[in-house]
């Protein structure tokens, strides 16, 4: 028997020992001056700014996307990548600065800081009560997605959720918080609350609205509406303007008893690389041109108040998602971070409902 | 009688059994067709408008050049690489031999995630995230593909062959290169095939181990779908799914020529 050519092990530990040294070898780190890296949600921006960002002060951008809060934040916490600026929801928000993980960001330093309107800095403050750490982004609020050809009126309460009449008509969040929404304000509850007491109330209504509901659904809601599959939904209201666009006969509504409002707002973490070019990112997407070019390709409802003043009255009043009355806001609450007790127990909760019958 | 009704039923069954399988492919395929922008599940009429703004999508065309090429340099890197671990197996005793297959079997048997997350944090600790952090990752986890496909040939080898050219006088690495390379083509090729196409459709791996602002594209597509997925996407899908057609089209056909060929020569024997 010949013995194993002693040349092909040579080769062997060769080009393993080549890979190790090459991805040893990378080191981006010195590029980091000169760059900034941003995780954002998919699809949320415009990338023309981005470009344009890079023409006018030569900062590169590391653009990256993810697609829950939660897979960010899982990503952001393993350490391996060093964001510099960092997008997301309120309660995802809310646990970062309350674990310290966001950075002070020196607003004097922002020329457009002062276009972002007060009444956004206000809501804001539900996760950001010092008004230190976040830059709003896009906001908008949870209501009820219908078509007009279905339903008799306008389905202005929750209520409506459970009006018979519309047995196997009805889309509700496939979320646990989202779902129990209606229940909980209908009982004259927060949204936020962690009593067991209201929240097994509001698991009762939601076990009797069962029978009545076609389906769970997240990321499908839209496309049923649109298709005329259900007379009404649960739906975020960035969504809802999408449908309305592709379905003249859809409406969205707030219900008058109130409602979720969410805010995804910019926080330059703990471990940020590039600090001032992070800030010089913020207000660059502050600055009214870009804000409003921005604003045209997400189409979200924008906390920049040079941008809606510049909208004219038609289209404010035609799309009533994206543009809400004043009073709106008002009635509204925000999600906040619960703690991970009180979030297994909305878990449980919501387990139950999705297994039992 | 009975046997035409049996006949009958197996095509049945065979029949319904494939529209299952592609209904939804196809359903993609005229999708990424499909003219109406507003309604995707109306049909408004036959386009290419999909494919041209396919072309000119940079962040699309962008991911998926990074797929092709990282498919393309894994797959070759880890064909070289399974293909040594196999010959080295050939002289190697029983029990360290199986020690070897053992081990080249376990990226293929933990659940992807896993191997990708441990992956994340061995690289982070020796080095940024980069492509080349990609590539070792897609390396390792499709290198049991090559050693499966290629093991296979190797143990029908005929080792008197290579002794031969031996005594003739050919050195170590001729022989090998003259004599067992060739033997065992068929497998090596069959690797590299099925190693890229595990490469292409990899996302949990993908995910731990990328770097920042790149994309492949199943990344990319699982980082727009929140707000839906765009009818470039469908044509995008329907582009890969021709090309894994293609290759698995290539597969087929090789292996089947292979058995043929060793039918043939059996008979002639």
């Amino acid at each position: 028997m010949h013995k194993c050519p002693l040349m092909f092990k040579a080769v062997t530990v060769l080009i393993i020992a080549a890979m190790l040294f090459s991805s040893c070898g990378r080191n981006v780190e010195e590029k980091a001056e000169n760059q900034i890296v941003v995780f954002n949600y998919g699809d949320y921006i415009d990338r023309d700014i981005l470009k344009q960002f890079e023409k006018e002060t030569g900062i590169k951008v590391v653009y990256e996307e993810f697609l829950t809060p939660e897979a960010m934040y899982t990503k952001y916490k393993n350490g391996t990548v060093k964001y510099d600026l960092i997008c997301c929801s309120d309660y995802m928000i809310d646990k970062m600065i309350k674990e310290k993980e966001a950075r002070e960001i020196n607003y004097t330093a922002m020329e457009h800081i002062g276009n972002i309107g007060e009444t956004y800095w206000k809501v804001s403050e539900s996760f950001d009560g010092d008004r230190k750490y976040t830059v709003p982004y896009f906001w908008g609020t949870v209501g009820i997605l219908y078509n007009t050809t279905m339903v008799d009126g306008v389905p202005g309460s929750w209520n409506d959720l459970w009006d018979a009449k519309y047995k196997n008509n009805i889309i509700m969040q496939n979320s646990v918080r989202d779902s129990f929404i209606p229940p909980l304000i209908l009982d004259g509850c927060s949204i936020n609350t962690t009593d067991e007491k209201s929240l097994r109330k509001a698991l009762e209504a939601l076990k009797r609205q069962k029978s009545l509901v076609q389906s769970y659904l997240v990321d499908e809601v839209r496309d049923d509406m649109v298709n005329e599959q259900a007379a009404m939904a649960v739906i975020y209201s960035g969504e809802a303007s999408l449908a309305t666009e592709y379905n003249e006969d859809l409406a969205y509504v707030v219900p008058k008893e109130g409602s979720n409002v969410w805010m995804d707002s910019w926080v330059i973490p703990e471990g940020a690389k590039n600090y001032n070019g992070a800030v010089k990112f913020l207000d660059f997407l502050c600055r009214t041109d870009i804000a409003e070019k921005n604003f045209e390709y997400v189409y979200y409802s924008t906390p920049n108040q040079s941008v809606l003043d510049n909208i004219d009255e038609e289209e404010k009043e035609e799309d009533t998602a994206i543009f809400p009355d004043e009073n709106v806001l008002e009635r509204c609450e925000m999600f906040t971070y619960l703690g991970p007790e009180a979030e297994e127990l909305y878990n449980k909760l919501w387990k139950e409902l999705k297994v039992v019958g | 009688m009975v046997n035409g009704i049996k006949k009958t039923a197996e095509k049945v069954y065979l029949v319904i059994i494939l529209l299952l399988l592609y209904i939804p492919i196809a359903l993609l395929v005229i999708s990424s067709f499909n003219a109406s922008e507003r309604n995707k599940a109306v049909w408004g009429g036959f386009t290419f408008k999909a494919y041209a703004e396919l072309i000119q999508d940079e962040i699309v065309m962008g991911a998926l050049y990074n797929t092709l090429l990282l498919a393309g340099g894994a797959s070759l890197i880890a064909t070289i690489l399974g293909t040594l671990v196999c010959i080295g197996m050939i002289n190697m005793k029983k029990r360290s031999k199986s020690f070897i297959m053992g081990v080249t079997q376990i990226p293929l048997l933990n659940s992807d995630i896993v191997t990708g997350i441990s992956l994340m944090l061995l690289f982070t600790r020796f080095a940024d995230l980069s492509f080349v952090t990609m590539l070792v990752a897609h390396v390792t986890f499709i290198i049991p593909y090559v050693v499966l496909s290629v093991q296979p040939k190797v143990l029908q080898l005929n080792l008197s062959t290579y002794e031969a050219a031996l005594d003739l006088g050919a050195s170590h690495l001729y022989a090998m290169w003259k004599v067992i390379i060739p033997e065992i083509m068929p497998g090596i090729l069959s690797g590299f095939l099925l190693a890229f196409t595990m490469s292409l459709d990899d996302f949990s791996v993908t995910y731990f181990t990328k770097a920042p602002g790149l994309n492949t594209m199943s990344t990319m597509i699982n980082a727009e779908y929140r707000k839906g997925i765009q009818t470039e996407i469908y044509a995008l899908s329907t582009i890969v799914f021709i090309i894994v057609l293609f290759v698995l089209f290539i597969i087929n056909r090789r292996s089947e020529k292979a058995y043929k060929q060793r039918e043939e020569s059996g008979v002639a024997l």
